[in-house]
């Protein structure tokens, strides 16, 4: 066990992946002698060398190109985006042939690449680089979206990913990189896809998040614990696939739900979590679902604090939600 | 780049200058550009008559096709976009297995995912395609660098059309693999149109071949019709690439001599006279006029050959038409390489809906 920050996990992930197989190698915008702009990266150069942690010229659609191209031929290709923000010129080489590739062949060309990108508020990024567009690529069918939120889940669904057989999303929560610091376990750690994490057991009622939303909620728990609602968090980890079974044993056992994530409300994730509630757990529950997430806005940079969810937000919710039924 | 000049008496002999392809190559060479022309006007009809849904014709492209496939090995990845027939028959692809694409049926190795023309089968190194416009390009680069990474003696081709010059991902992969010399050929079939849109419109560039000198790399422009041109072609990229001397951008100035698909009238843009005058030049005369002149074909001989064609394509059509429809259950096969929890309840969901009558598979 070591205690890392959630980036430096990351950053041990990659590292760990690289020295036991030499088919994995990295490549992104400034991933080599910067180490990255989040220092992700950081020392993969020195031990790997330019044949495998690649510095590529500034395209995004040229970066997974490319990678799609490696997984193709047999490599593990893990591709960085900056920022989520700066995906989009990539969208059509993931949604219309990384996504595709395997069921478009007949099964012929599995095509699995990981793409890191650092996604969320918090960090005054302004438009370009705050958004939280998960539900593009959960909505997409043949990747996986995966967003850990603490360091030894970092580390251990980025291992997964490598060594899985599939396209893999991997949103990193950029506001929490530093701030959250944990015990990461030494070695090929790796955390299975799929399984939420219960982060703490309660009663009165179900909070649901991901990402840097965890540390939100958890704060969130504590505040509701002292007016004497007992709430269960769960932390996703998945999107794609998602822990449908333990999301619904948790809404039988609390009869309440609040969904909670920053990105914008209409069509985001929260709704297809709400609607799963409804159409499975509609005689579980004693409440209307709730959700706490950002306004249907662009991402503001001066008001961002008021755009994203927040404990208070979180606290009013969820005692509004348990008051109501 | 031209080789061929039946005019002059540059063709005394009718294997290619180069010597890298010899008299029997070439007769196979046009065996299979026949064929190629003999499966675009049997499927063309097909579309007409409701059998296949959808079909993208190659008439005019064949002696670039064939000619640049003859220039490759087995060992390397084509990246083909939807317009390649020449090429895919080029590297053996059968016939039938094509036909059963064509029309989705159970003996599609695609199991019935895409529209005709989308193919692809690994056992040839024959990527599948897609439809979005050049996005192969920046693939063929990443599957160079891996090929290198691995040490494996192979190089990569992409294959577009003149209107993925103007796409993000010729850019952004003709960029790349400049900057890390990557074992790849770029090869453009400049085949005048883009559905509509004329070559002169796509671009302001003189050549699409120039456009390589902004990265770094040779650009050659080849009369695609000159199946020894274009074969002399890509057998130097495909020298420079392996030797580490990094790609080349071919440009093969050929016609599309029939629709972008069954799904537009090119009368809507462009004249009977240019037709006209680009068959002229159809590359399956010339190639029959080379091997004509060198006593290797005589017209009778090439009247059997044209019609063996006819006959394989028929055959092909009547084995692809007698097989059964795609399984209904493969529909949820492939998203993943096993499926997740929700995937599952979606199949067992459709199985009940079958099973109790609610839709028929």
């Amino acid at each position: 066990m070591t205690e890392l920050t959630l980036v430096q996990a990351v950053n041990r992930g990659l590292q760990q992946a690289m020295r036991d197989d030499p088919d994995v190698l990295v490549l992104g915008e400034d991933v080599g002698v910067n180490g990255g702009v989040f220092r992700a990266t950081e020392g993969l150069l020195k031990e790997f060398g330019d044949g495998r942690v690649l510095d590529t010229p500034l395209s995004e659609t040229g970066i997974i190109g490319a990678a799609i191209g490696m997984a193709l031929y047999g490599l593990k290709p893990v591709a960085e985006i900056q920022f989520l923000d700066f995906i989009y010129p990539a969208f059509d080489q993931i949604v219309s042939e990384l996504a595709k590739f395997r069921y478009r062949s007949g099964g012929q060309y599995p095509c699995h690449v990981v793409i890191r990108t650092p996604y969320g508020g918090g960090i005054k990024g302004g438009l370009y680089h705050s958004q939280s567009t998960e539900a593009y690529f959960a909505h997409t069918a043949g990747l996986k979206v995966v967003i850990p939120s603490t360091p030894a889940d970092a580390k251990g669904l980025l291992l997964t990913a490598i060594h899985d057989e599939d396209p893999v999303m991997f949103l990193e929560p950029k506001r929490i990189y530093r701030s959250v610091t944990g015990e990461v376990p030494d070695g090929d750690h790796r955390v299975p896809f799929g399984q939420a994490r219960i982060v703490r057991e309660g009663t009165d009622v179900s909070l649901f998040a991901y990402g840097a939303m965890i540390p939100v909620v958890s704060e969130a728990a504590d505040v509701l614990a002292k007016e004497g609602i007992s709430s269960e968090v769960i932390d996703l980890r998945t999107l794609v696939p998602l822990d449908e079974a333990a999301i619904l044993a948790s809404v039988e056992r609390t009869g309440r739900a609040v969904v909670i994530h920053e990105a914008a409300r209409f069509c985001g994730f929260g709704g297809e979590l709400s609607a799963i509630l409804a159409e499975k757990a509609f005689y579980s529950l004693k409440a209307p679902i709730a959700r706490v997430t950002g306004y249907d806005t662009p991402f503001p940079y001066a008001l961002e604090n008021l755009y994203l969810p927040n404990v208070e937000r979180v606290v009013h919710a969820a005692r509004a939600t348990v008051r109501s039924g | 780049m031209s080789v061929t000049k039946e005019r002059g008496k540059a063709t005394a002999a009718p294997a290619s200058p180069d010597g890298a392809l010899s008299p029997d190559e070439l007769l196979a060479a046009y065996r299979i550009m026949l064929l190629a022309r003999a499966t675009d006007e049997r499927c063309l009809s097909l579309q007409r008559q409701g059998r296949i849904g959808f079909y993208v014709p190659a008439s005019g492209q064949e002696a670039a096709q064939v000619g640049a496939a003859r220039a490759l090995l087995p060992e390397d990845w084509v990246f083909p976009a939807y317009r390649e027939l020449g090429v895919a028959l080029a590297r053996g692809v059968p016939l039938e297995t094509l036909l059963n694409q064509f029309i989705g049926n159970s003996g599609d190795v695609l199991k019935g995912r895409q529209m005709p023309n989308h193919y692809g089968y690994r056992e040839f190194r024959f990527v599948v395609a897609s439809s979005p416009i050049g996005t192969q390009i920046t693939q063929a680069v990443g599957a160079a660098l891996a090929a290198r990474h691995r040490k494996d003696p192979i190089v990569t081709i992409s294959f577009f059309g003149d209107g993925a010059t103007s796409s993000n991902d010729f850019h952004a992969g003709m960029n790349f693999a400049g900057v890390y010399r990557a074992p790849t050929i770029f090869f453009c079939e400049n085949n005048q149109w883009a559905i509509s849109l004329p070559r002169e419109k796509q671009t302001r560039s003189t050549t699409l071949a120039e456009k390589a000198a902004a990265y770094g790399f040779p650009g050659v422009v080849v009369d695609g019709t000159d199946i020894f041109a274009v074969h002399r072609a890509v057998s130097e990229a495909r020298t420079r690439a392996a030797a580490g001397d990094g790609p080349t951008l071919i440009e093969a100035q050929v016609y599309r001599f029939g629709p972008h698909s069954t799904s537009d009238d090119p009368h809507r843009y462009r004249t009977d006279t240019e037709v006209a005058h680009w068959k002229d030049t159809d590359p399956i005369k010339r190639v029959r006029g080379l091997l004509v002149k060198a006593r290797l074909l005589d017209d009778a001989q090439d009247a059997a050959l044209v019609e063996a064609a006819r006959v394989q394509v028929g055959r092909a059509v009547a084995s692809a038409e007698a097989l059964g429809p795609v399984a209904p259950g493969t529909l949820f096969d492939d998203v993943f390489a096993s499926p997740t929890p929700r995937l599952a309840e979606e199949r067992a969901e459709f199985e009940a809906l079958v099973r109790d009558g609610v839709i028929k598979s």
